[in-house]
């Protein structure tokens, strides 16, 4: 069952209103609504302008210039930390969830678009691999979605709602993905009951074309923002905020004598101190 | 002034929420950002300051120690036990950083245990002192600061 192809079955089940043209139109069509809702989005926000004014700001307090080799690092480095394995989260629930649900979402989607491009029918004979990993990302996007949706939404874990409380605007993203894989998976496991599928495809659509106010445009900007946060770092302007030096050299001692004179001369690791617990107290 | 929220580096993980003593941090409920609901009641404490991982939260600088418009922004760093600061004037003129201990021993590690600590005696629950404040107020042995012990006057009107 995880190893057939459901929209080679869908096709094999209704060969005339199915056909590979259609979904793969269907496909086209979604791939459109995010490019077309990803630009509004961020040309009604102006996002990407208040980003490069940004940017200039900071490059008044840049203490040093950044060599473009150095700047090919950092981006190597932000595509290896803050995208491959988001990084930037702090909270580890949080990133945990989120890794699984990026790169189901990832497996999903890929998966899907071959199997209709490549075998959209039986006749084809699509390799056991694909639609594994199609079930394989639902599944992922399933796990990461609920337990994000039960546990780790910030109105549950810092505000102390019930999980029941729906946000209008702003839980339709979570939501509809969470139907989408659910949908996706109980369409599978029913052997196509028309149902299922008719919700897959209502949830789909408005998943995608409600990228306008929801979270896809994020994949753009957030590796922009933490490449960028690299290079602020890098050329000493760290936007206004204070580096803390090296506590046990001796210019710090002259410059700041507090710290050898309470701390010592070469302070110790003092640990986590209102990080030694979760934050739980609302 | 109160504590503001850069949107664009917030994430929405409510460590600020959680750890605001007024209650005035909050979410957003339809961009899903920290704001600060209740302008009037911060009390500039800095405790979302401090626990936001992504130094999203800003004071806005007084004017007894920094003119308007400056960038005043703060690291704490619990871990090598320092607080970091950098002030930026508005014109470039200055761009200033200081640093400062919090703490001199491992945070959990000289917590004191009141259980074996001896009571204060009647003398000491009757008198003006508070508990431990003359071993850990005063520098020197004798009795409470005043005016008088210290031969201060209290004069009438403002004087700068």
């Amino acid at each position: 069952m995880i190893t057939t192809n459901p929209f080679a079955q869908l096709n094999a089940q209704a060969p005339d209103l199915f056909t590979p043209g259609l979904m793969q139109a269907f496909i086209i069509l979604m791939v459109l609504l995010v490019i077309g809702g990803t630009i509004f989005d961020v040309l009604h926000k102006k996002s990407a302008k208040y980003f490069f004014e940004n940017t200039k700001k900071g490059q008044k307090n840049a203490k040093r210039e950044v060599s473009s080799a150095e700047r090919k690092g950092l981006m190597v480095k932000t595509l290896t930390n803050e995208v491959l394995t988001s990084s930037e989260f702090s909270n580890q629930k949080r990133r945990m969830s989120h890794l699984l649900t990026m790169y189901g979402f990832i497996i999903f989607v890929a998966t899907t678009a071959i199997m209709i491009f490549a075998y959209p029918t039986v006749a084809d004979g699509t390799p056991a691999i694909l639609p594994l990993l199609w079930h394989l990302g639902a599944i992922m996007l399933c796990v990461g979605g609920y337990w994000f949706w039960f546990a780790i939404r910030v109105d549950v874990a810092a505000e102390g709602n019930p999980w029941y409380k729906i946000s209008y605007r702003a839980d339709m993203f979570i939501l509809s993905l969470l139907a989408t894989c659910t949908f996706a998976l109980l369409w599978s496991f029913t052997s196509g009951m028309g149902i299922f599928f008719a919700l897959f495809i209502a949830s789909t659509v408005f998943l995608f074309g409600g990228v306008i106010w929801s979270k896809f445009a994020h994949m753009f900007f957030k590796p922009a923002a933490a490449y960028e946060k690299r290079v602020v770092q890098a050329d000493g302007s760290n936007e206004g905020l204070p580096t803390v030096p090296d506590l046990s050299s001796s210019e710090v001692h002259e410059k700041f004598p507090d710290i050898p004179t309470y701390m010592g001369k070469n302070p110790p690791n003092m640990g986590p101190g209102i990080r030694r617990e979760p934050a739980k107290h609302y | 002034m109160p504590t503001y929220v850069h949107m664009t580096r917030c994430d929405g993980c409510g460590e600020c929420v959680d750890i605001c003593p007024s209650d005035i941090m909050h979410i957003d409920k339809t961009i899903r950002r920290a704001y600060n609901i209740e302008p009037n009641m911060c009390w500039e404490c800095y405790s979302c300051v401090k626990a936001c991982p992504h130094h999203a939260i800003d004071v806005r600088g007084y004017a007894d120690f920094t003119p308007l418009g400056s960038s005043v922004r703060v690291h704490r760093d619990e871990e090598k036990g320092v607080i970091a600061w950098r002030i930026i004037f508005r014109n470039g003129t200055k761009d200033w950083e200081l640093l400062a201990p919090i703490t001199t021993k491992p945070w959990g590690s000289a917590i004191p245990d009141l259980n074996t600590a001896s009571e204060p005696s009647e003398e000491a629950r009757n008198s003006q002192y508070l508990y431990n404040e003359p071993k850990y107020i005063r520098m020197d042995e004798g009795g409470i600061h005043t005016l008088e012990t210290n031969k201060l006057v209290m004069r009438e009107g403002v004087y700068y």
